[in-house]
């Protein structure tokens, strides 16, 4: 089944993200020097922020496909926002985990109210509000209609979240936060850094290809249902 | 039996085309036919989740086809749906009112919506009309079923529909109101309004009717003018074409 | 335009009668008010510190509990499909549960404000314009999102639950910056941090009247 019904293109990018994760992996252990200060743990930066990025995309598409859920009332925009949504999901929560790990050694907390994990935790919550919308309604299309204007909602909310946790941030500054991500990156860091936004970009379309076609064959079946009953 | 169908030709006042109506994987309506001419009172007879209120939910912009063509009046409702809202009337399996409402405050809330001219004076004629006016002062959560669906017929006609959607306008009425009802919808139809009503009631239905139809499974199985409807046996033929299944769609 | 009014009156005089809405949201933002007081030690100099904070979790609870009713009698009798066959603007329908809601929190601000000032021991009256003001802007912001929500919620199996798990994630930042900006009121910073807060309010309330005005009538469309 798997051959059959998959385009050259999605083979395509099934093999090109497996190789750029296993790439990946070498650049991230054995290409990239160890931090000085922080030591290995820094490493930890790569799936961290990445896993931000990707959050970010995912949220974004759910937006543009509820967007066109509601113009085209096409379901399979609808399909595309909840598979991106579930993805955002696993990638916050990603987040969220890699944050503390990586914080823990550095800051001496597991959990601190900075603004970027923060702001991931009300991401989370939102979004996690929105699978729950999903389940909660009773009829697809209705489902499908709610969903979307909530996706439209909370993503609209995300860039003022983001402000006023940061005035919230500046007027309560948090004690050592010291040394922002971005200063001063070793060249070959850099390079895996982006690397590796590269290859999780990669990993997020794979995932939403992936999730669509189950999506689909579910809807497939449906329809079959449908056309027995008639 | 499209030529039945299809019969006249100036603009109808309903004219539905192939519509269909999915919930999920299931068929609630498929591809109906079917063309009213104006100030004609059609009756449709089904039974218990046939599509009947589906449908009349579908004409009265409540919810959208699946497919399908709809024309009332020369008007396209998903297209301008407030100029249609403006012309029908419509009674639902609800009755649409606001139980912490007076009789008179539940009519005056609908008739501003609409618009209605001259508000108060018709609130006057209507509510008496339907046996109200002694409880016109009394909130509708007070009121029984009957009295509560008087009310819901008072609702739809204030704002003076030229096409009426009535989704079993008799339920609850007692013998005299029902009576009434009939008597309303017999001169409605006199002054040219266009009717389609759901009933189970095949002696008021048929009794009404211009032309009479049954839906079934969502499919119209039967469509007829009175005049070639044989009236003694009409109850027969509706149980062969749908009474013999105990389990409906 | 006019019809948002002709449902403003028929909602305020239904409410009139019952006074449900208004009632339930006083008696229980009163009470949450009193309880969230056992929280502290008794005299303790915390509980000005955090009586923004409380002041406005308790306003955004009660009126989630208000809101959460706003749909239901439209809903219960089918008269939601009375609204949405009359020929009426389906955001006209939307900006009139918004006023009504809108004006049944206030109502019971201030009613609570200064009884919750007393409770709470806050030198209130030389202030009381920048609260007002505050008051305006943030019951405002999260009343746009509550009507907004409340419509959904109450076709959702699970209405009165549904609502604040909507509600609080998108209503985070109003209640960030009304509860800074009430501190910032109440131990006075300046009009200049005042207006820091209230800049960020009026953003939000600014792109959800606009998000809300667009996305209502999908919610009600069917
Ligand atoms: N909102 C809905 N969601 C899912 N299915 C629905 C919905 N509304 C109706 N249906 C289905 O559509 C079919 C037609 O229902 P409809 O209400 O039109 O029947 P009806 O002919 O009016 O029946 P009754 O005589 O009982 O009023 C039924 O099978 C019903 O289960
Ligand atoms: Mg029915």
């Amino acid at each position: 089944m798997d051959n059959k019904s998959s385009s050259p293109w999605v083979r395509i990018l099934v093999v090109a993200t497996l190789i750029t994760m296993l790439v990946d992996l070498y650049l991230i252990f054995e290409f990239a020097p160890t931090e000085r200060a922080m030591g290995h743990v820094q490493r930890i930066f790569y799936f961290h922020v990445p896993s931000a990025w990707v959050a970010f995309l995912a949220f974004f598409i759910v937006f543009i496909g509820s967007v066109g859920y509601l113009w085209k009332r096409d379901r399979k925009y609808d399909m595309i926002a909840h598979s991106a949504a579930e993805i955002g999901v696993l990638f916050a929560t990603l987040v969220m985990i890699t944050g503390p790990i990586w914080g823990r050694p550095v800051w001496n907390t597991w959990w601190e109210w900075s603004p970027r994990l923060t702001l991931f935790l009300v991401l989370w919550f939102i979004y996690i509000a929105y699978m729950m919308l999903r389940s909660f309604v009773e009829g697809e299309e209705r489902s499908a209609r709610f969903a979307a204007v909530f996706g439209i909602v909370g993503f609209v909310d995300v860039p003022i979240v983001h402000l006023s946790i940061r005035l919230w941030r500046d007027i309560h500054p948090s004690p050592v936060i010291a040394g922002g991500d971005g200063s001063g990156l070793h060249p070959d860091m850099k390079i895996t850094f982006f690397f590796s936004l590269f290859t999780f970009t990669l990993l997020f379309f794979w995932l939403l290809v992936q999730r669509l076609r189950l999506e689909k064959s579910t809807v497939a079946t449906s329809e079959l249902k449908k056309q027995i009953a008639y | 039996m499209s030529d039945s169908i299809a019969s006249g030709s100036q603009t109808a006042a309903i004219k539905v085309h192939g519509l269909s109506k999915t919930f999920g994987n299931q068929f609630a309506l498929r591809k109906i036919d079917f063309e009213l001419p104006p100030g004609e009172f059609l009756t449709i007879f089904g039974p218990n989740g046939a599509g009947k209120t589906t449908l009349i939910r579908i004409l009265s912009t409540l919810t959208h086809a699946s497919s399908g063509e709809v024309e009332m009046g020369g008007i396209v409702p998903s297209k301008e749906p407030d100029k249609i809202r403006r012309q029908i009337g419509v009674i639902g399996h609800q009755t649409y009112l606001y139980e912490n409402l007076t009789a008179e405050e539940n009519l005056k809330f609908y008739g501003r919506l609409y618009g209605v001219t001259d508000l108060d004076q018709k609130i006057a004629t209507i509510i008496a009309s339907v046996g109200l006016r002694l409880r016109r002062r009394d909130c509708v959560r007070t009121f029984s079923r009957g009295m509560q669906q008087r009310l819901a017929i008072a609702r739809a006609l204030l704002h003076e529909p030229t096409i009426l959607l009535l989704d079993e306008p008799y339920t609850g009425l007692d013998q005299h109101a029902a009576e009434m009802l009939s008597g309303w919808l017999r001169e409605l139809r006199s002054s040219q309004r266009t009717t389609l009503m759901v009933t189970h009631d095949l002696e008021r239905g048929i009794d009404l009717a211009d032309r009479i139809a049954i839906l079934k499974k969502g499919r119209i199985v039967f469509y007829e003018k009175r005049e070639n409807v044989d009236r003694s046996n009409f109850k027969q033929t509706y149980y062969k074409l749908v009474g013999d299944e105990q389990n409906t769609a | 335009m006019s019809a948002v009014f002709v449902i403003l009156w028929k909602d305020l005089l239904s409410e009139f009668r019952t006074k449900e809405m208004v009632l339930s949201m006083l008696v229980f933002s009163l009470m949450v008010a009193v309880i969230f007081n056992f929280s502290f030690p008794p005299g303790s100099e915390f509980i000005q510190q955090a009586a923004p904070g409380i002041l406005w979790m308790t306003l955004v609870f009660a009126s989630l509990l208000g809101m959460n009713r706003s749909f239901v009698y439209e809903v219960d009798k089918g008269c939601m499909q009375g609204l949405m066959l009359a020929p009426v603007n389906r955001t006209a329908i939307y900006l009139s549960k918004l006023l009504v809601n809108f004006i049944f929190i206030t109502i019971v601000e201030l009613v609570v404000l200064p009884l919750f000032s007393v409770f709470f021991k806050l030198e209130v009256l030389h202030v009381a314009g920048q609260l007002a003001l505050i008051m305006f802007l943030g019951t405002l912001g999260f009343t746009i999102i509550g009507t907004l929500f409340s419509a959904i919620s109450v076709n959702t199996k699970t209405r009165e639950v549904m609502l604040p798990i909507l509600h609080f994630p998108v209503s985070i930042p109003i209640i960030i910056c009304s509860v800074q900006a009430t501190t910032a009121v109440l131990q006075e910073q300046g009009w200049q941090v005042l207006w820091g807060w209230c800049k960020l309010i009026v953003v939000f309330d600014i792109i959800f009247l606009i998000v809300a005005y667009f996305t209502f009538e999908f919610i009600i469309e069917e």
